[in-house]
């Protein structure tokens, strides 16, 4: 298992590589940063100097080595926008879209998971098809459509939420969180929910046609001519054999959840990285834009690493393969 | 003794788009305790249909339309399904055609034997563990203790086959229900598994009913049989007068369908066959100018091989080395030598048989030959010139047409969006064979006629077809390339005996017409016998034993030969038909 980590470690170092530099070029190459930070009035000599200052003329792979140095210590730039040490701005920025993500996914699973389970057992039956059909509709409308949807239900009809914003937040440290507060939790609902619906309409389908083939197979078809209870047979039997693909499925869509929860943020006003960078793309902010990259990159990673992990957890065949060699 | 299982009038019927379908009708049958009854059959007979009837697990739709099955006098259709729930495991179980994927991977068999036994007693864990390595070793798993712990994918298709049977035993049913147990085992531990289902009748009284379509098996178990086809009884009775004489026509024709170890025919003789003798629209559409005349023309008019002398195919130090899958480690993973050293001629005209076991390297070995896997050392000769290995041999490369393939599963080995018409036709334009459209067709129409299909099967897809055609639609798309030498491999393992009969009378026939040489891989001894002019045997990638086929079976003269048929069912039974 260790060669195996150390083995999908030395790939991500490579992604992490590739992404970098497209972050780089973007960053050297989309417009002339020199010309976006000054002024119109700003002489030539004056922006030649800013230019020998920031290194510009530097060889492009010494530029490139002193990008990827600053990445990794930490140092992020400024924010030709705000400027804000870049750094300071996403860690601000983190908590809220992190917190919406996970409350996201933990609605998509509590509520994906047993009904694709419910699917698969009742086949055919009137409510499964009622579910299936209204997830299909859910799944149908854009995420921007929902959230208006619901914003006018609950935010302006019944007046039940709030419709932007986080609410009142609590400071842990760095950290705001959300989940203290009576006002934050409720401003956290809509905005979740709107993020959520793709992701629970896709774990319930997996999840139902994964245990519909699992409960075809002779191993299942054998523990019921056992007379091992159903109940059993559904979840202890049945139920394990369908994550494996799901888990990998689910957890890529994680982190498509938190990389474009941009649509989500901006309807709720949600003021969390996706706003970020909508922002600093309305503004070219380069800087921002090309750190943003790299950290939606370094998820992604991370979270095919936590997957690949979660195999061996789960699948004894995978541990026991890559213990023997 | 009273019956242990008593089935009467029992009919099975599914609702369909098209009306009622009736799986099974009318069968009758008994089981006493401790007796072995088999219920053999094509595929479509309905054997599988009746054990499901029995245990009350019919998929849906399906249900018991009529007649009656009493177990140990209490009659089963009439229970709630919560009572008949109760009664599997603790009355009746089952046992599966393939190990491989009867066992759930993700728990040890531990757990599958704990909990089977908990569920149907009241014994603590401990108890049911002690239980449960008790039944192991009453199976025969060596070292029962120490492997509880592991899991399914731990043990070979033996072994875990002999877990299957403890899981059926753990919670003492009076009936197991046996579905194809040994099908996708090897001879040697299908001996073995058998043995042990003859033991187990025996020594703890349980009845079994052994479902199979293997004659062999029949022969060598049961006490009693049901011959069944198309759902309904033809004939029953003691195993030995049943299968030494048979009454029913229809037992009579799968008797002499079956192959025989003992003797080589010449051709398989008296096949019942399902198809319409009057000319039927389906039998009539032609193509203009098409004929199987045609098409035996055609075929013999391409340059052929002057019969020299020297084999047409000839293997030198033959080495084959796999790597295991590297995914989960640094190395290269390790090193598996599938062929090792093989050396092997084949004669013009001339048919090879290659026997085997599972993972002897047969398969590999075919693949070798045609440029599929690459070998790691060793020089494959065809008509004294050598081939390029692997990937090395251009696609065109003049062996690449002289040499065809016929594959085992003729469900995967057709592509099913493609018609039959394209699909025999790609060698054609593939090899230049013919340019006319016009042309082209008439060959694959006169080709289908050739291997015993109406030429209007060149409009329908695969998927239109019963495993048997499928291989006649192979074997044609591998002869209209009009090749000189033919690999087999395990060409009528996935198919009926009858079926299996004719397609091996059709690759006797074209083998004779055409002159070509084969090389015949299966793991059915039987088979080779009736297919070969000569024998290899390979073991865990080396050569065991070349011999003449006539003097193999005479006297194999190698011990592993010797054990292999010695281990293979025996039919004497029949030889009285």
């Amino acid at each position: 298992m260790f060669s195996f980590i150390l083995k999908r470690l030395v790939q991500s170092i490579f992604v992490m590589l590739a992404v970098s530099l497209l972050a780089f070029a973007l960053f050297r190459f989309v417009g002339d940063p020199v010309a976006v930070m000054v002024g119109q009035e700003t002489s030539i000599e004056d922006q030649e100097r800013l230019r020998e200052q920031l290194g510009l003329n530097d060889p492009v792979i010494a530029q490139y080595t002193r990008f990827l140095g600053n990445l990794v210590t930490g140092d992020f730039g400024f924010s030709y926008r705000t400027r804000q040490p870049i750094g300071q701005m996403i860690l601000n920025r983190m908590p809220a879209t992190v917190e919406l993500g996970f409350v996201a996914l933990l609605i998509s699973l509590a509520v994906g998971i047993p009904a694709g389970i419910y699917t698969a057992l009742h086949n055919d039956g009137v409510i499964a098809n009622a579910i299936l059909i209204t997830t299909l509709i859910g799944i149908s409308i854009p995420t921007f459509v929902i959230g208006i949807f619901l914003i006018y239900v609950f935010g302006v009809q019944l007046g039940w939420l709030p419709t932007f914003g986080r609410g009142d937040v609590v400071e842990i440290g760095w950290w705001k969180t959300n989940f203290l507060t009576l006002g934050g939790l409720r401003a956290l609902i809509l905005p979740a929910i709107t993020l959520g619906v793709y992701q629970l309409t896709l774990t319930m389908r997996l999840v139902r046609s994964e245990m519909q083939d699992v409960m075809n197979t002779d191993f299942i078809k054998f523990a019921i001519a056992r007379g091992i209870d159903y109940r059993t047979v559904h979840y202890k039997h049945a139920l394990r054999n369908s994550m494996v693909p799901v888990i990998t499925i689910i957890g890529l869509q994680f982190g498509g959840v938190i990389a474009f929860s941009i649509v989500t943020e901006s309807v709720f006003q949600w003021p969390g990285m996706g706003l970020l960078f909508l922002d600093s793309i309305r503004f070219v902010d380069i800087p921002v834009m090309s750190v943003y990259l790299v950290l939606i990159a370094l998820i992604f990673v991370i979270i095919n690493l936590i997957v690949d992990i979660l195999y061996f957890v789960i699948d004894p065949r995978v541990r026991l393969k890559a213990e023997a060699s | 003794m009273g019956a242990l299982l008593e089935v009467t009038d029992l009919t099975v019927q599914y609702p369909t788009r098209f009306g009622l379908f009736t799986a099974i009708e009318g069968i009758n049958l008994s089981l006493e305790p401790g007796q072995i009854h088999g219920l053999v059959g094509e595929s479509g007979a309905g054997k599988s249909t009746i054990g499901a009837a029995i245990i009350g697990l019919i998929p849906s739709p399906g249900y018991v339309a009529q007649g009656d099955i009493k177990l140990l006098g209490q009659s089963l259709p009439e229970l709630s399904q919560k009572a008949y729930h109760k009664l599997r495991g603790a009355k009746i179980s089952m046992i599966f055609q393939d190990p491989q994927t009867s066992l759930n991977p993700l728990l040890t068999i531990e757990d599958q034997l704990v909990e089977t036994i908990r569920q149907h007693s009241g014994h603590s864990y401990q108890e049911a563990r002690d239980k449960a390595v008790a039944l192991l070793i009453e199976t025969g798993l060596e070292n029962a203790q120490g492997r509880m712990s592991e899991y399914p994918h731990q043990f070979s298709g033996g072994m875990r086959q002999r877990v299957v049977i403890a899981l059926a035993l753990c919670t003492d049913p009076d009936l197991i229900i046996a579905d194809e147990p040994t099908t996708a085992l090897d001879v040697a531990i299908q001996a073995q598994i058998l043995d042990l289902i003859r033991r187990l009748a025996n020594d703890r009284g349980v009845g079994f009913l052994l479902i199979t379509h293997d004659i062999g098996v029949i022969a060598e178990i049961t006490d009693s049989v049901s011959v069944l086809r198309g759902g309904k009884l033809m004939e029953e009775g003691k195993t030995a007068q049943v299968l030494g004489h048979p009454r029913h026509d229809y037992t009579k024709a799968l008797m002499a369908a079956v192959p025989r170890l003992e003797e080589k025919l010449d051709r398989f003789a008296n096949i019942l066959s399902d198809e319409p003798s009057l000319p039927t629209p389906e039998l009539l559409w032609k193509v203009d100018g098409a004929s199987d005349q045609f098409a035996t023309d055609w075929l013999l008019a391409g340059e052929r091989h002057t019969a020299s002398d020297g084999p047409v195919l000839s293997v030198r130090d033959l080495d084959v080395t796999f790597y295991t899958d590297r995914q989960f480690s640094l190395g290269k993973g390790t090193a598996v030598r599938a062929l090792q050293g093989i050396s092997l001629d084949v004669q013009p005209g001339q048919v090879l048989g290659v026997i085997g076991e599972s993972g002897s390297g047969k398969s590999t070995l075919a693949k070798a030959i045609v440029g599929l896997v690459r070998p790691s050392a060793g020089r494959i000769e065809f008509n004294g010139s050598e081939l390029p290995l692997g990937r090395e041999r251009a696609r065109t490369h003049p062996s690449r047409r002289k040499i065809q393939m016929v594959f085992q599963d003729p469900y995967s080995s057709l592509n099913n969006r493609r018609k039959i018409e394209d699909i025999i036709g790609e060698p054609i334009r593939f090899f230049d064979l013919a340019r006319d459209k016009g042309e082209q067709r008439r060959i694959v129409a006169s080709v289908l006629d050739l291997v015993g299909m109406p030429q209007r099967a060149m409009l329908k897809f695969p998927h239109q077809f019963s495993g048997g055609q499928r291989q006649r639609i192979a074997i044609a798309r591998a002869l209209v390339a009009r090749p000189e030498f033919l690999i087999c491999d395990e060409p009528t393992s996935a198919l009926d005996v009858s079926i299996q009969a004719q397609i091996l009378n059709l690759l006797k026939d074209l083998q004779a017409q055409f002159g070509l040489s084969i090389l015949f891989i299966s793991h059915n001894l039987a088979v080779v016998r009736q297919m070969s002019d000569h024998v290899v045997v390979l073991k865990s990638g080396k050569l065991m034993e070349s011999k003449n086929s006539d003097d193999f079976f005479a006297g194999p003269g190698d011990a592993y030969s010797r054990r292999l048929l010695a281990e293979t069912p025996s039919l004497d039974l029949l030889l009285g038909a």
